[in-house]
């Protein structure tokens, strides 16, 4: 039987909770410890329901049994990550996948620079809008060298949680950062839109390129975004390619759609669906590293 | 006597309608006459606002900094106000209309999405400037939301309320419920209106917010603006000085600033047209129009069809990105219908 490697999740609410279910189909990983700090959590009490262990004493009950994980998930916030969970993680000698906008690790996504990161003990999500637009700028850029990126970003208004609408200004300039240095663009610029419409309407994303030359064909560039997106799909099934690559006046654009796999999150909320899956993606490339180094890969 | 301040945005709406050309000769020209005729504020940039120029909007010929630069030097009794819809703009693009001259900021939000505009409001009342909250898209709220949102934008610093018609889309009914209803809201703030002529009502519909108490209103020279336009500066300054409110402006210096400066500048009619009315009655954001028109013409679909595609689709301010796909959707259903 093929060896699993145990993940705890710090954070047990809506985003903890759809990250464990995601761990729980995981064939590489084990959902082995729910971390809160609310003894009436909901999520807590779902992780229960599941079988999985689960404590509302905070960080200190991993202090206290650090056998229940080796890769830990944190879905609390950026304060305490960076403060509290980040140092007392590598003291731990844990691996930490951080989603809050902490960015204490190196910013990560699993189709651009993720093999790179395999030996990093602490890597961070970027923001949903990274997660979702760098793998298509990355992939445009090998097919044609890009001077400018722009990324348009639309989400349901229910699916922005207060951390992201109070800090705009924080989350544009760390999703512009990552097109620039995961994407390897000279510029970058970053726009996001809540549209508050019921039904809520899934992520979408509208990316614009500016080649460095017109000398390319766009049929080499709608090849290499087709294949970028077919692997995203592998852990993101939602994950549609709304309008691929069209060339006008000289600007490449590209249009992606985004819906979750609604595992306890609603399906709208593709941006939320596309940070625990590649969460969970990054820790099974992870686990996958371990068990290869321990022989214990079937 | 009775006062209602004017903002005009011929500077800032109308760079829609000019494909955000305008030049520094062209603002520093407008600014003057603006300022001679004594209008409250003059808002200049982008017309996405201060950090507008992107491609999902069109790039502008000019910087924020040189246009702005530019509109302080005509400018002294008038203030100098700019636009910042955060999520596009960033404190940093405040800071620096700041810098040049600016000393009133209006932050956009859609509607119902204030709370995302907190820190920007914030910062503009520490930089010490006049700070209005505006609300796009109002017509897609009730007046009881809008005004739980203005109380939300009082919390945050907020000096005035703006309650914007962004598409052209209300009725006098519907201004004069969404001002009553904020001002109940928020009695010590002063209520401003930005209105777009759409549906033919650019001049009546700031009239019925100011019967209802309206104490700002928007215009622009020659009603130039998105969509169709938005109300024009002059024909309201000279309907409220006839009605007997005091503006604090010389309007026939508005007439003569907008026929010297303004009216060379206009390359299309600013009548009503069908596509504008379309706009106006589904409610689509009026910067939408001119790109409509274009994507329709690119693609050999109807520009109806494209409005009622975006209605559909219930966009918001912003998604601009939206035109293409829904001219690509109809084209491909053209072709299919034709093989």
């Amino acid at each position: 039987m093929q060896k699993r490697i145990k993940v705890g999740i710090l954070g047990p609410g809506n985003i903890g909770t759809d990250l464990m279910y995601k761990v729980l189909r995981s064939p590489l990983l084990e959902m082995s410890v729910m971390i809160g700090i609310d003894p009436t959590s909901e999520g807590l009490n779902r992780a229960r329901k599941e079988g999985v262990v689960a404590s509302d004493q905070g960080i200190d009950f991993l202090v206290q049994n650090p056998d229940l994980a080796e890769i830990v998930i944190d879905a609390t916030t950026a304060r305490a990550h960076s403060e509290v969970n980040a140092p007392l993680l590598k003291k731990l000698g844990k691996i930490a996948i951080d989603l809050t906008p902490a960015a204490v690790g190196k910013m990560a996504t699993p189709m651009v620079n993720m093999k790179d990161c395999l030996n990093e003990e602490n890597v961070n999500l970027i923001t949903c809008g990274g997660q979702a637009t760098t793998p298509i700028v990355y992939a445009i850029n090998q097919a044609v060298p890009v001077e400018y990126a722009e990324v348009i970003t639309t989400v349901a208004s229910d699916s922005a949680g207060p951390g992201t609408r109070n800090n705009i200004d924080e989350y544009t300039r760390t999703t512009a950062n990552a097109l620039m240095k995961l994407a390897g663009v000279g510029r970058a610029k970053v726009m996001t839109i809540f549209n508050p419409a019921i039904p809520q309407m899934p992520m979408r994303n509208t990316i614009f390129c500016i080649p460095k030359t017109s000398d390319f064909r766009i049929e080499a560039v709608i090849q290499a975004v087709q294949e970028m997106a077919r692997k995203i799909q592998e852990y993101v099934p939602g994950y549609q390619l709304t309008v691929a690559p069209v060339i006008d006046r000289g600007i490449i654009t590209t249009t992606v759609t985004i819906e979750g796999a609604g595992d306890f999150l609603p399906k709208y909320s593709g941006n939320l669906d596309i940070e625990t899956a590649s969460a969970v993606k990054m820790a099974e490339m992870f686990a996958e590293k371990l068990l290869k180094e321990r022989g214990e890969v079937a | 006597m009775r006062r209602v301040r004017i903002i005009d945005t011929t500077l800032r709406d109308g760079s829609h309608a000019m494909h955000h050309q305008y030049t520094p000769e062209h603002v520093f020209n407008i600014c003057s006459g603006l300022e001679k005729a004594g209008v409250y504020a003059v808002e200049v940039g982008h017309g996405a606002g201060a950090g507008g120029s992107v491609l999902q909007f069109g790039l502008a010929k000019h910087s924020d900094r040189e246009l702005l630069t530019a509109a302080a030097r005509a400018l002294s009794r008038s203030k100098l106000a700019v636009l910042l819809v955060p999520g596009l703009g960033t404190m940093e693009d405040l800071k620096l209309a700041y810098e040049c001259g600016a000393r009133m900021v209006r932050v956009a939000v859609h509607c119902t999405e204030v709370d995302v505009g907190a820190q920007h409001i914030r910062l503009g009342k520490e930089l010490g400037m006049e700070v209005a909250a505006f609300f796009m898209m109002s017509h897609m709220t009730t007046p009881e939301a809008l005004a739980a949102q203005a109380k939300m934008a009082q919390g945050y610093g907020a000096d005035m309320i703006y309650i914007a018609d962004s598409s052209g889309a209300q009725t006098p009914h519907d201004m004069e419920a969404r001002v009553r209803a904020v001002q109940k809201e928020v009695p010590n703030l002063p209520i401003g209106v930005h209105c777009h002529n759409n549906l033919g009502l650019g001049v009546a519909n700031p009239l019925a917010a100011v019967d209802a108490g309206a104490e700002l209103i928007d215009g622009a020279l020659e009603g130039w603006g998105a969509g169709c336009g938005n109300t024009s500066t002059q024909v309201v300054a000279a309907v409220l000085h006839k009605m007997g409110i005091d503006t604090g402006t010389d309007w026939y210096e508005l007439v003569e600033t907008g026929e010297r400066y303004v009216r060379p500048l206009i390359n299309r009619s600013l009548e009503v047209t069908n596509e504008a009315l379309i706009l106006g009655y589904t409610g689509i954001y009026s910067s939408f129009y001119l790109r409509v028109l274009e994507a329709a013409e690119q693609y050999g679909v109807s520009p109806k069809l494209i409005f009622e595609g975006l209605g559909r689709r219930k966009v918001v301010g912003g998604q601009e990105d939206v035109i293409l796909d829904v001219a690509l959707e109809l084209q491909r259903q053209k072709e299919a219908a034709v093989s």
